[in-house]
């Protein structure tokens, strides 16, 4: 239907790749985290002329410090506070922090247990 | 029939629905169905409110904005839970967000099922819900002559 | 110099039928800076993909909005098809063009109705949504349903429109057109209207690009940018401009729903004049595998739908970028400045849909 480009990175090549694909002139469509059962996986999206680009960064769990991209890419804030509220990435330099209040969930970073505890308050 | 039966003033609030529900709850009100013409007012302030109408379930979020508005409004009050989800959760019962339907926190007198729910439930539904408020409203009045 | 104070705006507030909050800095009757909080109807449904198998999971996406939800099954279902490489017949593609721009209708006409409301004029509110009640029974004589029209389903879609019926809608809907265009026109040479929107809620070419807006938000300012240029269903056959405005304020954002709502008809017509028979659906053996963001356009812009799965029966991630929350942050900077008087015509504009953003 449309070609897309997914492309690894490192996170130490966040910051660059981003400010490259704002020089070129994309923009920022999303980004989103994915919880695997050995890994974290962000994608962030770019799009120019209808073409997709994605860059997929690979986490081994969410210790690691992914540096914000909302000094390139402002509106890239709220993203980033919803893969901190509901992965618990840790995201560093975010221009517009929330502090985890983002989303006000009854439990903390519910996509990253392998069963929300809500769960079990429902069935007991 | 009191006066409050005759023109029953209802406060709409969406608690987490797919918003299919409140703008089903507005179409009511729009000249197709018009409940109006019963006399019901859509209110934005619970204090003026007889009847508050929930639609979606309940999370830890909305739970005490569902409470400070039926706590301000007067007595005699009625609650119509409507639709699916604010009956029971519907779709979105397993949800880890969602704690369940509008009964978990506030005393539902009147539920409506249905996905997305229908204008003309919602008039029955409030029709009903001011038979219930007659009565709540004769059982005060009783209360307060003993 | 005045002081600060921060007003609080909803989450309960009479000109939203849904709770978003905002707390809006002030000073004097100038907002400085709005700040969203979100979180009232997240219900986490993403997470449901654990629980519903991928066939079941389409009546979850479209349970994501009532007003965009035929849309949202849709982008979900073209999502699957694309992993599992499944061709759907040419009828349902038709079908589905059909049902999304009554969707987009109803959702304009939805969006008028608050609009009007937003700054008083109730007459136009009243009207906006008694014609969308004609829209509303055209799509329950086709789909059962008025809001959640459970018609989209992966490889197709499960029920079709006879020849007869098509004839007699758009016979329907040639009369409707007339009553929608001149009620928007009615909106747009109004003087209070005018005065109300122009001007108000400015966002320019470049704030609209970088801050990522999407939809009648983004074409207000001028960007040719529409998802269904693509080509996604029927669009590439029936052929489509996208709907541009250069004011970038709240005026100019009404009148690309106005010209979109008139394209609307015509492109439904075109469905129809170039529908042939054919079957509706394909069977669907076997389990997606892959990774795949799919895009449409809906009524309030761009939504995505990231699929990610692993050969079983239930995908690994579904994740939803929808219009609403990508244009929060164009939201919060036309929003800056502002009177607090024009906080509802402004929010309006957008045309927020909560439950989308929060999912």
């Amino acid at each position: 239907m449309n070609q897309q480009t997914y492309t690894d990175i490192e996170v130490k090549d966040l910051l660059s790749t981003a400010s490259r694909m704002k020089d070129a002139g994309q923009r920022l469509v999303q980004i989103c985290c994915t919880k695997l059962p050995d890994r974290l996986e962000i994608h962030y999206s770019f799009d120019k002329d209808y073409a997709f680009t994605s860059f997929r960064l690979t986490l081994k769990d969410n210790s690691t410090i992914v540096p914000s991209i909302s000094k390139v890419y402002w509106n890239s804030f709220h993203y980033e506070n919803e893969i901190h509220d509901l992965f618990g990435i840790k995201v560093e330099g975010n221009v517009v922090d929330y502090q985890g209040n983002f989303y006000r969930t009854a439990i903390k970073t519910p996509f990253n247990i392998a069963t929300p505890a809500a769960e079990g308050e429902k069935k007991s | 029939m009191g006066m409050l039966s005759k023109s029953p003033w209802v406060i709409h609030y969406d608690g987490s629905s797919c918003n299919g529900c409140d703008i089903e709850v507005l179409a009511a009100l729009m000249p197709r169905f018009d409940v109006e013409r019963f006399g019901v007012v859509n209110t934005g302030n619970p204090k003026h409110a007889d009847i508050l109408l929930l639609t979606g379930s309940i999370n830890e979020q909305n739970k005490p904005v569902v409470l400070n508005i039926y706590e301000q409004m007067p007595n005699p009050k009625v609650v119509l839970a409507v639709g699916i989800c604010a009956t029971s959760g519907g779709i979105f019962r397993e949800c880890y967000n969602v704690l369940g339907g509008a009964d978990k926190v506030l005393p539902v007198d009147v539920y409506v099922p249905g996905c997305a729910v229908r204008p003309e439930a919602i008039i029955d539904a409030v029709v009903k819900g001011v038979g219930i408020l007659e009565q709540k409203r004769a059982a005060m009045l009783a209360a307060q002559k003993a | 110099m005045s002081e600060r104070t921060i007003i609080p705006f909803g989450p309960q507030h009479p000109v939203l039928p849904e709770p978003i909050h905002l707390d809006l800095v002030v000073e004097d009757e100038k907002v400085v800076e709005a700040i969203p909080s979100i979180g009232f109807i997240h219900r986490g449904l993403e997470r449901l993909v654990e629980k519903k198998d991928f066939i079941d999971f389409v009546y979850v996406a479209e349970r994501i909005c009532g007003i965009c939800s035929f849309i949202h099954g849709l982008t979900y279902c073209m999502s699957i098809e694309e992993l599992m490489k499944i061709d759907v017949p040419e009828r349902a593609h038709y079908l589905r063009t059909i049902w999304s721009e009554l969707s987009r209708i109803h959702s304009h006409l939805l969006w008028l109705g608050l609009t009007a409301d937003s700054f008083g004029f109730e007459s136009m509110f009243m009207q906006s949504w008694r014609l969308r009640e004609y829209i509303l029974d055209i799509i329950e004589e086709t789909t059962g349903g008025r809001v959640i029209f459970g018609s989209a389903k992966i490889g197709g879609v499960r029920r079709d429109i006879s020849p007869e019926k098509m004839a007699e809608i758009i016979k329907k809907l040639r009369g409707y057109q007339k009553d929608v265009r001149a009620l928007f026109e009615e909106l747009l040479k109004d003087e209070t209207v005018k005065h109300r929107m122009k001007g108000v809620g400015l966002l320019s070419k470049e704030e609209a690009k970088s801050l990522g807006a999407v939809g009648p938000m983004l074409r207000a300012s001028g960007v040719a940018q529409d998802i269904r240029m693509m080509g996604y269903a029927s669009y590439a056959k029936i052929g489509f401009e996208p709907v541009v405005e250069t004011g970038g304020d709240c005026f100019a954002r009404c009148q690309v729903r106005a010209r979109e709502t008139d394209a609307s008809f015509d492109m439904i017509y075109r469905c129809a004049e170039q529908m042939k028979e054919g079957s509706l659906d394909v069977k669907v053996t076997g389990f997606p595998n892959g990774e795949f963001f799919a895009r449409s356009e809906q009524p309030r812009g761009e939504v995505i739908y990231y699929a990610k799965a692993n050969g079983t029966k239930f995908l690994e991630r579904m994740r939803v970028r929808t219009p609403t929350f990508a244009n929060i942050p164009p939201l919060l900077s036309t929003l800056r400045g502002c009177q607090l008087a024009d906080v509802p015509v402004i929010i309006l504009t957008i045309d927020p849909c909560i439950s989308c953003a929060e999912r």
